[in-house]
């Protein structure tokens, strides 16, 4: 390695005038580990004296910075400890899927639209493109969102990781709607996914029409294969589960399917004798990213940091609370605030260094205030499941460790 | 600076959906800053894409819904099912759908509050069509999509009569599978929750 390093200390008038192309060419192949990102960093000790990267064909996250995924079995977490502002990097975007993620050719993809239109049609990927497009930034969230820990040792990633957004483009579902000419009579659709599970939702028509887009492009790029690639439906502000990726079929009808994953699952228990299904909106929600455990930190000024959502619509106001929700604070509302989107927040505080508890509470256009832990088990008699949404508490030691605490 | 304002404002407006971008379009118009909706001078058909034959729409057409519309022809019983079952699901759902190790599909008592913490099919699916489209599009997980019409009814014929709710005789068929009786429908309601300061 100090080799090639002696032999790329090229002058500058080397690399200047008639020699240039050929010197250049040298460091980009034969001598390339000689650049810094080759070396580790003990050996560039001076970054101002030895020449940086070249210009690449794709970027690169720091070595230094490693934030990943929590997978397990069936579904991968996004750090949201490690991120900073609203849109999530799609390579750390949320992963839930019922038979793993499939390997769709784009050239062969088909979207095929039947049932009670007047046209059923087929369209490929390219037709899909040639439509009027739309964008959005919203965020997608899974319905079974919410974990706890009785020993306060969890992450806002395994606590609810499975929240992640982006800015979504691709052609609205009303546009091809128009298309196939559907029936005025029509009442639901039923959305069919490609994967090995050949995953089905009914989404009622009226959302169809409204806002749903089939998505193609993620945060500027092709959608990413754990997202849907080559495209998928996006449902803003519904249970993750709706926004069916792969999408390979559309069926217009009158009625809901009844399909396995809005029966069995994505349904939730409430009190004794009630099972409540289509439950398509997000409820609102915040959680306090820092501090948040496994971080340490120091007494003096702490900016809270956070993130806030609702799939009802804006997010209005966020609460902070510093003693337990014994009182509430405003947070600032990072801009911009978007409907159906994470909203980032922050309160800066400054801590005495004696244990407390701090929590976030946000409330959104329509006037829901997020609700305690103990609320949402009273108002659904004791069961857990889908769509919980509580307030989340960290509690600060006087060492400054910070742990979980349920509300 | 008004103007720069504007230019953030239409910027936002445009990350919004497609049908709230085009609201209020005339006083951006009026404003010179954007042009006005492309859907004014949208055709009736942009013409895209080709014309779906009803045989490559038959081909991918699986799905079932609960008045038993699109049941394949065939039939099964619950004898029959057992011996797939065992061949095919056990690995996975345990010798008689109770033991796991992944999702339990059988339960002693249908009727059971208690016992619908575990979401069985006897005690909490509400539609018997539902075993069989999901059968057949989705398992065994190892290798889906590769039973038969036949294989699919006589093991959707077993895991009901395992769950008590048809005799191990009945004959299921597309006309038969429908009129299944299935305990847990009477619990299932539409999403009750609302916008505004309501907790459900």
């Amino acid at each position: 390695m100090m080799e090639i390093q002696k032999d790329n200390k090229f002058s500058r008038r080397k690399l200047l005038g008639g020699a240039a192309t050929a010197a250049v060419v040298l460091v980009q192949t034969a001598s390339g580990k000689a650049f810094q990102a080759g070396m580790t960093h003990k050996e560039i000790e001076d970054t101002t004296k030895i020449q940086g990267v070249l210009p690449g064909t794709l970027g690169t996250r720091s070595d230094f910075e490693k934030p990943v995924k929590a997978p397990s079995p069936t579904s991968s977490r996004t750090p949201l400890q490690d991120l900073y502002g609203t849109i999530t990097p799609s390579d750390l975007h949320y992963e839930r899927h019922h038979g793993g993620v499939p390997a769709i050719d784009p050239s062969k993809y088909e979207l095929v639209i039947h049932g009670m239109v007047d046209k059923p049609m087929v369209f490929t990927l390219a037709d899909l493109k040639r439509f009027p497009s739309v964008s959005r930034i919203a965020f997608l969230e899974c319905s079974g969102n919410y974990r706890g820990a009785n020993d306060g040792k969890i992450r806002p990633q395994d606590i609810c990781g499975l929240t992640s957004q982006s800015e979504w483009t691709g052609v609205a579902l009303s546009t091809l709607f128009r298309e196939v000419g559907v029936s005025s009579k029509a009442t639901w659709f039923l959305a069919e996914g490609g994967d090995a599970a050949v995953m089905t939702r009914s989404v009622p028509m009226t959302k169809g029409w409204k806002d749903a887009i089939i998505a193609y492009a993620q945060n500027g790029e092709a959608v990413r294969p754990e997202q849907g690639y080559p495209a998928r439906l996006f449902l803003p502000g519904w249970e993750g589960n709706t926004s069916v990726k792969w999408i390979r079929r559309i069926e217009v009808s009158d009625q809901p399917y009844m399909t396995r994953e809005e029966t069995s699952k994505y349904t939730e228990s409430v009190g004794p004798a009630k099972i409540r299904q289509f439950s398509f909106t997000m409820d609102t929600r915040s959680i306090i990213t820092y501090p948040s455990y496994p971080a340490s930190v120091e007494k003096g000024w702490i900016e809270i940091r956070g993130i806030a959502w609702s799939g009802r619509g804006k997010i209005v106001r966020v609460e902070v609370s510093t003693n337990a929700g014994k009182s509430w604070q405003l947070a600032a509302l990072q801009d911009p605030v978007l409907d159906k989107s994470i909203t980032a927040f922050r309160y800066l505080w400054n801590w005495d260094g004696e244990p407390t508890e701090i929590m976030s509470r946000a409330i959104d256009e329509t006037g829901y205030v997020q609700p305690f832990l103990k609320q949402l088990l009273e108002a659904r008699g004791g069961n857990m499941g889908y769509h919980f949404n509580p307030v989340t508490a960290w509690y600060l030691q006087k060492d400054g460790k910070v742990l979980f605490k349920a509300t | 600076m008004i103007k720069k304002l504007s230019v953030i404002t239409v910027l936002f407006v445009s990350l919004a959906s497609y049908r709230s971008y085009t609201d209020g379009w005339q006083e951006r118009v009026s404003e010179g800053l954007v042009a006005k909706p492309d859907t004014l001078e949208w055709p009736k058909s942009f013409g895209f894409g080709r014309p779906a034959t009803e045989k490559e729409i038959a081909a991918i057409d699986i799905d079932i819904r609960p008045d038993g519309k699109g049941l394949p022809a065939g039939q099964g019983n619950a004898v029959t099912g057992k011996a797939i079952y065992a061949a095919k699901c056990s690995a996975c759902h345990g010798a008689t759908g109770i033991e796991g190790p992944n999702d339990r599909l059988v339960v002693g008592d249908t009727s059971s509050v208690k016992s619908r913490r575990v979401k069985a099919i006897g005690n909490y699916w509400p539609y018997a069509t539902t075993v069989f489209d999901y059968v057949r599009r989705a398992m065994p997980f190892n290798e889906p999509g590769s039973l038969t019409d036949e294989e699919v009814y006589s093991l959707t014929a077993y895991l009901l009569h395992a769950n008590g709710l048809i005799d191990s005789k009945k004959v299921l068929n597309a006309k038969t599978l429908p009129q299944v009786d299935m305990p847990a429908k009477k619990y299932y309601v539409p999403d009750d929750r609302e916008d505004g300061p309501v907790i459900r």
